[in-house]
């Protein structure tokens, strides 16, 4: 029997291993890496400088104990080349692997605007940045999102000067009210913000701003956003937009070839965040295996990971209709997204008001139902 | 009192805190917890994942 080949090691990857074991002991799985498959915690990147641990310790397990304890085998190293659907196969270094049937976790890249920054999308990456910041002081970060906030966060409180350029005018633009935006502003105090700022240039750790304003910066790290990776999928016919395009059932347009994570799209949404993984890598097994269960998504309302400033956000699916209505205090801000009908569609809460998290995600509506 | 980090998104559950806000008191050990808890940030099960001290 041809194996089950699932291409890419994250945690939608892994996650999707360990779920098809869990309910299958006999099938045979064969995980294909681009890296050396260790098992780390994506999230954790962003806040371990100030909890004190190294990159090496960020790996949970090694891909040797991932193959043990997943009874399957796991090639490192090993970029996928090609896919070629109807043969039910997939090249790497030339050589054909025929699967079963086809998982897709192969992630995102992030979205590069500038040749001369550093960015962070995976443990090795991390390494490398970590390596760079030795001896250094002086980090300027582009992009004031998720991941911009954290890193800002993290390496502030652990005594580096940062600078944080975004053309928005606030922190988490996309996500939180200018009242969170500006309590988050606050509460990172040691961060210098500089809003609407336009970049023409960076340059042996200068920045250049389209007004005529110069930044200088040991190391810049650049975190403006996540591209899914679709180009493998694109070369082989398969339908995609921006991510590789599924359905609910996780099928992609190729037979016998599913897609989940960061790399994936269902129902006009991409959703890089290790909620949705947990979900779909269920649903995912199920129907590898051959059930055919659909995927339903609840409210998933995302940590944002800056102890200087907790928050949790639930943003309203785009287009919703409604309103933002904020209460602020000393102590935090909480705001509440309400339809036409008076329902909440969503939420952003910083400080105090994140203890109600649990409370108010039960009222929200399922992003997929 | 011990600190548990889950080894999937990071989150820390602190003993000596607990999570009243999930009917879980400060002061529950973590052996304590229910089979049925899923971690609050990621959803991860209990059973699933065994959660590293930190």
């Amino acid at each position: 029997m041809e194996p089950v080949v699932i291409v890419g090691s994250g945690l939608a990857g892994y996650q999707s291993a360990k779920e098809i074991r869990r309910l299958d002991s006999n099938v045979p799985l064969l995980l294909v890496s681009m890296d050396s498959g260790n098992f780390y915690s994506k999230p954790m990147l962003s806040n371990a400088f100030s909890s004190g641990k190294s990159p090496d310790s960020l790996v949970i397990k090694t891909a040797d104990q991932m193959a043990d304890e997943l009874d399957a085998t796991i090639r490192t190293d090993a970029r996928v080349d090609a896919i070629f659907p109807a043969d039910h196969a997939i090249s790497t270094g030339g050589e054909k692997l025929r699967y079963s049937k086809l998982v897709l976790a192969l992630g995102a890249d992030p979205m590069r605007l500038h040749a001369d920054a550093l960015s962070v999308n995976d443990l090795s990456d991390y390494i490398k940045f970590r390596k760079a910041l030795e001896g250094k002081k002086r980090i300027a970060i582009i992009g004031a999102g998720l991941v911009g906030c954290e890193f800002a966060d993290d390496l502030s409180s652990s005594g580096f000067e940062i600078d944080v350029f975004d053309i928005a005018s606030q922190p988490l633009g996309r996500l939180v009210t200018p009242e969170c935006g500006k309590w988050m502003e606050h509460a990172m105090k040691r961060v210098a913000w500089h809003w609407g700022a336009k970049i023409s240039k960076i340059e042996k750790g200068s920045i250049l701003l389209e007004d005529g304003s110069a930044f200088q910066a040991d190391i810049v790290l650049s975190a403006v956003g996540l591209k899914p990776r679709i180009g493998l999928a694109q070369d082989a016919g398969m339908a995609c937009a921006r991510g590789i395009l599924v359905n609910r059932q996780l099928e992609t347009s190729a037979g016998d070839v599913y897609a989940i994570g960061d790399c994936m799209e269902v129902e006009g949404q991409v959703l890089p965040f290790v909620m949705p993984i947990m979900h779909a890598s269920k649903i995912l097994a199920q129907n590898v295996l051959g059930k055919r269960e659909s995927l339903v998504y609840p409210a998933m309302p995302v940590v944002v990971k800056t102890p200087s400033c907790p928050a949790v956000v639930s943003p309203p699916k785009p287009g919703s209709v409604g309103a933002w209505h904020t209460e602020a205090g000393t102590d935090g801000v909480k705001s509440v997204f309400l339809g036409e009908d008076g329902k909440m569609l969503g939420f952003a809460l910083c400080g105090k008001a994140v203890s109600e998290k649990n409370l108010l995600a039960k009222e929200l509506p399922a992003v997929l139902s | 009192m011990k600190k548990w980090q889950c080894v999937v998104c990071g989150f820390v559950y602190d003993e000596a805190v607990g999570m009243p806000e999930e009917g879980i008191a400060a002061g529950t050990k973590w052996e304590d917890i229910p089979e049925d808890w899923n971690c609050p940030d990621c959803g991860v099960a209990k059973s699933d994942f065994e959660m590293a001290e930190v």
